[in-house]
């Protein structure tokens, strides 16, 4: 069971109430773009042993995306952060680092 | 013209001695939307028709039984209003905050608002939602969407020993029938210490 901070509302919530978006920060690939890229964007995903940033939607709380960053292997969430962005805010990145000083990411 | 009846038209149980659960009748219930609950136009509408001020992040206020105000989200209020002052409510709102971005709508006959009283409340919803329901997890005034029985529902806790529930109309069946279940004599639980 993970527990996690909705950064929109501020509740700690159980993985129950949320419902899970896949990796997160992809670069989009549409109408003009090779095939190859398409294809990328649609089904390739890092799938990682260690640290990874995925998408979460709040789903029977306050219904708002937001990002977490967490260890796929020990389940540790390092953290959460807004939707908006297109990478993982420095705060976070640091935080990653002090708890996984190997991280290659 | 039909006469509005609410979902479970007022259904009272007592589960256990002491454990009071009840189907609160009619209430007009308002969801807000809006980009800025702060703006001052919102704050004064919201207080104009409730009672009470705009609640803040993850809680609920009261001005008397059917008038008050819950917090849902980050651009998201319920409000409730006596019923027969929906219509009129609504009205004000859209005329306070005109040419703004919002969505004002009249959703009492689309939730059905459910009472839980007795030192039991407590455990008996634990039973069924991921949250610490103790004093320190869940305190007067706190209002929290979740869980419960399997169903989307909005919990606020009015006193001590008084909780409230919103829920979709057509799940106030179930809901009431899960909390019946969960608060029955025999399963007593004792978690919180009463």
């Amino acid at each position: 069971m993970l527990l996690i901070t909705c950064p929109n509302c501020g509740a700690d919530c159980a993985e129950t109430e949320l419902a899970p978006g896949g990796e997160a920060h992809l670069e989009r690939f549409g109408p003009g773009s090779t095939d190859e890229d398409f294809a990328g964007y649609l089904f390739t995903r890092k799938n990682p042993k260690g640290v990874h940033f995925e998408r979460w939607r709040h789903a029977f709380g306050c219904g708002k995306w937001f990002h977490a960053a967490r260890c796929t292997v020990t389940l540790e969430v390092f953290g959460t952060y807004p939707a908006q962005v297109t990478e993982p805010p420095a705060e976070i990145v640091e935080r990653i680092r002090a708890r996984r000083p190997n991280w290659e990411g | 013209m039909s006469d509005a009846v609410s979902a479970l038209d007022g259904r009272a149980a007592e589960p256990r001695p002491g454990l009071r659960l009840a189907e609160c009748g009619l209430r007009g219930q308002i969801t807000l939307r809006a980009g800025d609950l702060a703006s001052s136009a919102l704050v004064g509408a919201v207080e104009a028709i409730t009672g009470v001020a705009v609640p803040e992040a993850l809680s609920a206020g009261f001005a008397g039984d059917d008038r008050g105000a819950v917090w849902m989200a980050p651009d998201e209020l319920l409000l409730f209003v006596p019923h027969a002052e929906v219509a009129g409510a609504v009205e004000m709102l859209e005329g306070a905050l005109a040419g703004t971005h919002h969505m004002a709508l009249d959703v009492s006959h689309a939730r059905a608002v459910l009472r839980l009283e007795g030192a039991d409340a407590a455990e008996t919803l634990a039973k069924g939602a991921p949250l610490d329901f103790s004093e320190a997890g869940f305190p007067v005034g706190r209002a929290r969407r979740t869980h419960l029985g399997g169903l989307a529902v909005g919990i606020w806790r009015r006193g001590p020993e008084e909780w409230e529930l919103v829920c979709f109309r057509s799940f106030a069946h179930h809901l009431f029938a899960w909390l019946e279940t969960s608060g029955v004599e025999g399963a007593e639980v004792g978690r919180f210490g009463v």
